[in-house]
């Protein structure tokens, strides 16, 4: 069974969709960074990384999967923690482009740091790999991973919208990013409140981890670094300002990615990214504020 | 003798070179109303900065009945029982104004009592009331005000701190606002008034206390608010 156009069939298609809701995470992750910081947090697929390697290290030797999973979880949210306590907090206040560029630096030391304790040829972590095998519907193979992935997407976006716009926590938290001082002098721990948003985009970076090791079990030092910068232009594209949009921009990068991933010949796949960019490029040219923002909202200041 | 509600005892703030506030004391009871008034830069919202725990007075003292305050964070002073309204209202805009009055009950002591506060304040702003659902941002200058002094009510404070509360509104506005300073000081509260209307505060406030270039002039009572001399000779110490 196929979709007449470019040869994609229903398959291409569930693990386009599959793909776009991981990069959905990823997203939701970095838009709310942003929403609460004002911040584009350049390291995050350097988060995904560690816990990659958190999941490699117990897969090698052999541990429970579950335990490879706290493990993940553990590193990512420490490694959140710190980044937040070390260079966010000291760093509130200045620019966006003297942040954007911190981050940059974080990035690149987390790289390193891979580099030099595992090396350049990779791990494998094959924790998770049953969730490669194929579900048949209707006479479709969908991958477990694909089916996991977009209702994991769906779940934490749908709790994240709750929690910001329904609960007390949610409205302190989007005080504190409008106004940090005033939300200060009404009694609202803001300190503590933006390093939750934090911790929660760290928990966002550990499941992103989880599923992109289903995908790619190799783990290198640059593992996710494509991925980020897919997701960082998607995020754009849908428009950085808010969440949902973001989240929609993250999906639709990575489901145009999957689906182009499956309809260029195999010898042509290095173009991949140049097509993916060239769209972005042209979308944001017609709609600068995003493609899924209201008309009339207001394009951000982008750094 | 109770320890008044607020002390300020010796305060000293420093921003940079410039002394904003050199050696001021003065005290704020209960159901009382004290003027701080002054020409710009006289030192008055360094004042209410370091009673807050803004900015950190490089020296003295701010006592919450009888407890130093100093070196608490503004969240943990705000939690103690003061609130601040702050200059320029400092709403958010793009939130609702039910929203904004939520946030204001961050700083609440008690958990019990809430929704008897929140109808007291709408009684006394039915401004705000009526304009729960909308955004705060298409409120007007007065109506921010309104809804400014509510979200400092609804933390239920022992002091309510106004940073020049009557700025930039309307005649009858300001009425309103010094009319709903006199029903609040009906409750207990002690209230520290920063105004640049000199003698309407003067006449209004239990004292006055006039401040020029961080220090504390002259103290004056709602008698002599026709005294214009004496303000005016304070003012351009």
């Amino acid at each position: 069974m196929t979709v007449a156009v470019l040869g994609i069939d229903w398959q291409t298609l569930a693990d386009a969709i599959g793909l776009g809701a991981i990069y959905a995470l990823m997203a939701v992750g970095i838009g709310l960074v942003f929403g609460v910081l004002r911040l584009v947090n350049f390291a995050y697929g350097q988060l995904v990384m560690a816990g990659a390697y958190a999941l490699a290290f117990a897969s090698e030797r052999g541990w429970p999967v579950s335990v490879g999973i706290v493990l993940c979880f553990a590193v990512v949210l420490a490694l959140s923690a710190l980044m937040d306590q070390i260079v966010f907090r000291p760093l509130r206040g200045q620019s966006p482009a003297v942040m954007l560029v911190a981050t940059f630096a974080v990035a690149f030391l987390l790289q390193s740091i891979a580099l030099l304790w595992f090396g350049p040829l990779g791990k494998i972590s094959a924790s998770l790999a049953t969730l490669n095998q194929p579900v048949t519907i209707s006479g479709v193979d969908i991958r477990k991973i694909a089916i996991v992935a977009t209702v994991l997407a769906a779940g934490c976006l749908l709790l994240l919208v709750v929690l910001l716009g329904r609960t007390r926590v949610g409205l302190h938290m989007r005080a504190a990013a409008m106004d940090f001082r005033t939300a200060e002098l009404l009694g609202v721990r803001a300190g503590r409140v933006i390093g939750a948003a934090v911790l929660i985009s760290g928990l966002l970076a550990a499941v992103v981890a989880v599923m992109l090791t289903v995908q790619t079990p190799l783990v290198t030092p640059d593992f996710a670094l494509r991925d980020t910068i897919l997701v960082l232009a998607g995020v754009v594209l849908g428009g950085m300002n808010r969440l949902v949009p973001a989240t929609l921009g993250g999906f639709a990068i990575g489901f145009a990615s999957g689906l182009l991933g499956g309809a260029l010949p195999t010898d042509q796949s290095q173009y991949l990214p140049s097509f993916l960019f060239a769209a972005v490029i042209l979308v944001l040219l017609v709609r600068p504020g995003g493609l899924f923002t209201r008309e009339g909202q207001q394009a951000v200041e982008r750094v | 003798m109770k320890a008044p509600v607020l002390a300020v005892q010796n305060l000293e703030v420093r921003h940079g070179a410039v002394d904003a506030v050199r050696g001021l004391s003065f005290e704020v009871g209960r159901g009382e109303i004290v003027g701080l008034i002054g020409p710009n830069g006289a030192g008055k919202s360094s004042t209410l900065h370091a009673i807050m725990g803004a900015v950190r007075p490089t020296g003295g003292d701010v006592r919450l009945n009888g407890a130093s305050v100093i070196g608490r964070r503004p969240e943990d002073v705000a939690r103690r029982g003061v609130a601040l309204v702050p200059e320029g209202r400092r709403i958010f805009a793009e939130l609702t104004v039910e929203e904004n009055l939520v946030l204001g009950l961050a700083g609440r002591r008690r958990r019990e009592g809430v929704m008897e506060d929140m109808s007291d304040v709408y009684d006394l702003f039915p401004v705000v009331e009526e304009a729960r659902r909308r955004k705060a941002g298409t409120l007007s200058g007065g109506q921010q005000q309104q809804l400014a002094i509510a979200r400092a009510l609804v933390a239920d404070p022992e002091v309510l701190l106004l940073d020049e509360p009557s700025l930039g509104l309307a005649p009858r506005v300001v009425d309103l606002v010094f009319d709903a300073l006199a029903s609040i000081r009906e409750r207990g509260l002690a209230i520290l008034l920063v105004e640049q209307r000199a003698q309407r505060t003067v006449a209004f406030a239990d004292r006055s206390h006039v401040l020029s270039k961080g220090k504390l002039r002259l103290t004056l009572g709602p008698e002599s608010a026709g005294d214009t001399d004496a303000l005016v000779s304070a003012y351009l110490a």
